[in-house]
């Protein structure tokens, strides 16, 4: 295999890598705010049921969730749905990293004091205008750089969609190197995820800067 | 001053924190264009009752009453509440400065100011604005209107703080230990703003442990010790007065 097939076969693997990025972000920043909600709740059995989530989700490894996710429909009640392992994949990150997601905004929020909330309070603010316009702000600020850690890790954490043999691009370059003996594609994927991060830090770092503004 | 106009009226207050007992029956009047100070010493519960008053915190019995119109009121051993809508209404009839300003701090100057009467109020942009900018310029701070909270004294974010919270027009202003996060030097800088609306016929209560202050500029003074008013009256009747937990108080502050 030369040198331009090898990057052609593991670039339609990135491609596949960078869908389960996006998607994962796509639905895991929103979960994220709706669990964290769950969490802040005053309601005990709600708070305590989401807590308990959370640290299954974050005390067990994403490898075993994905397989869960994957298997578990048809293991636990018999069901084979078509096409399955794309959608578990995005399914199993999202909601991983959704718990990690809610504890960071959660943290974001605890940061805020008292008195911005009585402020909004006296001046009339709504709770949802409160939210949107008074708290969020801040947050967004507070909890940037913790979020920027965890979108680099997900860069890496993708390659682990190979458990389920989906054809992203650690798994591809994988199989090249066993079939073709050679390290190459492990340089290659190497460099890939090293320069998607290179990019996420530099847009990151712009985007902080850009909130830095007070 | 009974002829005029009761802004805001507390029958009974009383609000206890676990065992303790912090307002035991309160009451209290609020006329119109009146300045009631109100002191006391730490724990004598001066900052409850303002925070029950402007409804930050609830109590355990008693009424409130803003223009007459009924906020809140116990009835057989339960608080009954105006309607959502009706507090909303009740609620715009007064403003609150805090002691810690609480301004927001993503916001400029301009914008904290601006803010609450545009998409609170949904008032006039431009009114709203043109007003914003007279009331800086009152309190001495045209120059700082696109600046952010951080880049000001806190003189100077008080004085924003009053600002913003007179932009909603309110009624009645209330002041909770407006001045104890300043420094002597900035404190006069905000006296003097609080002066100057008291000058104009302002309604204001305000929390202080400013004694001069308090003396110079109030109608009345209700001088609060472990959850009661101890002494109520005129400065000189407060000040000149016989209550020996008031001397005590006045004599450890004039010690310092």
């Amino acid at each position: 295999m030369n040198f331009v097939t090898m990057l052609e076969q593991i670039s339609s693997g990135m491609l596949k890598t960078i869908l389960i990025f996006f998607l994962t972000l796509l639905f895991s920043l929103p979960l994220g705010w709706i669990i964290a909600f769950g969490r802040m709740s005053k309601n005990k059995i709600l708070s305590g049921i989401t807590g308990f989530f959370i640290s299954v989700l974050r005390g067990t490894p994403l490898m075993l969730q994905l397989v869960v996710v994957f298997y578990g429909p048809y293991f636990l009640f018999k069901w084979s749905i078509t096409n399955w392992r794309f959608p578990a994949i995005i399914v199993g990150f999202s909601i991983n990293y959704a718990a990690y997601f809610a504890e960071i905004y959660r943290s974001g929020i605890s940061a805020i004091p008292v008195g911005q909330y009585e402020a909004a309070h006296i001046l009339g603010y709504t709770k949802i205008q409160t939210f949107f316009k008074i708290i969020l702000p801040q947050v967004v600020r507070i909890i940037l750089p913790a979020v920027t850690n965890e979108v680099i890790t997900l860069v890496k954490d993708t390659s682990l969609a190979f458990t389920l043999s989906y054809m992203e691009m650690f798994t591809i370059t994988k199989q090249i190197a066993s079939a073709q003996t050679t390290f190459m594609p492990f340089a290659i994927a190497g460099l890939f995820y090293y320069i998607f991060n290179l990019l996420i830090s530099f847009i990151m770092r712009r985007l902080e800067k850009r909130l830095n503004y007070y | 001053m009974s002829e005029k106009n009761i802004y805001l009226e507390m029958n009974n207050i009383k609000k206890s924190f676990g065992d303790l007992q912090v307002l035991k029956d309160i009451s209290l009047k609020v006329h119109e264009g009146e300045v009631l100070s109100i002191i006391g010493p730490s724990g004598s519960g001066k900052s409850t009752l303002l925070r029950i008053a402007t409804m930050l915190e609830t109590m355990d019995s008693g009424s409130i009453k803003y223009m007459d119109e009924e906020a809140c009121t116990s009835k057989n051993g339960e608080m009954h509440y105006a309607k959502p809508h009706e507090l909303r209404e009740i609620k715009k009839n007064f403003g609150l400065v805090f002691q810690s300003f609480n301004l927001f701090p993503h916001r400029t100057v301009i914008h904290n100011l601006t803010d609450a009467p545009i998409h609170v109020q949904k008032r006039n942009k431009d009114e709203v604005l043109s007003e914003a900018k007279a009331l800086l310029l009152k309190m001495g701070l045209s120059d700082k209107e696109d600046y952010y909270p951080s880049q000001l004294s806190g003189g100077q974010q008080q004085r924003v703080a009053i600002a913003r919270a007179l932009a909603l027009k309110p009624k009645v202003l209330f002041f909770d230990e407006p001045t104890s996060a300043l420094d002597p030097e900035l404190t006069g800088e905000v006296l003097k703003v609080i002066k100057a609306l008291a000058e104009e016929k302002m309604t204001m209560v305000i929390v202080t442990h400013e004694m001069s202050f308090a003396k110079n500029i109030s109608d009345r003074i209700i001088f609060m010790d472990k959850g009661v008013i101890a002494v109520e009256g005129t400065p000189d009747d407060v000040f000149n007065s016989n209550n020996s937990r008031m001397n005590e108080f006045l004599g450890k502050l004039s010690h310092e």
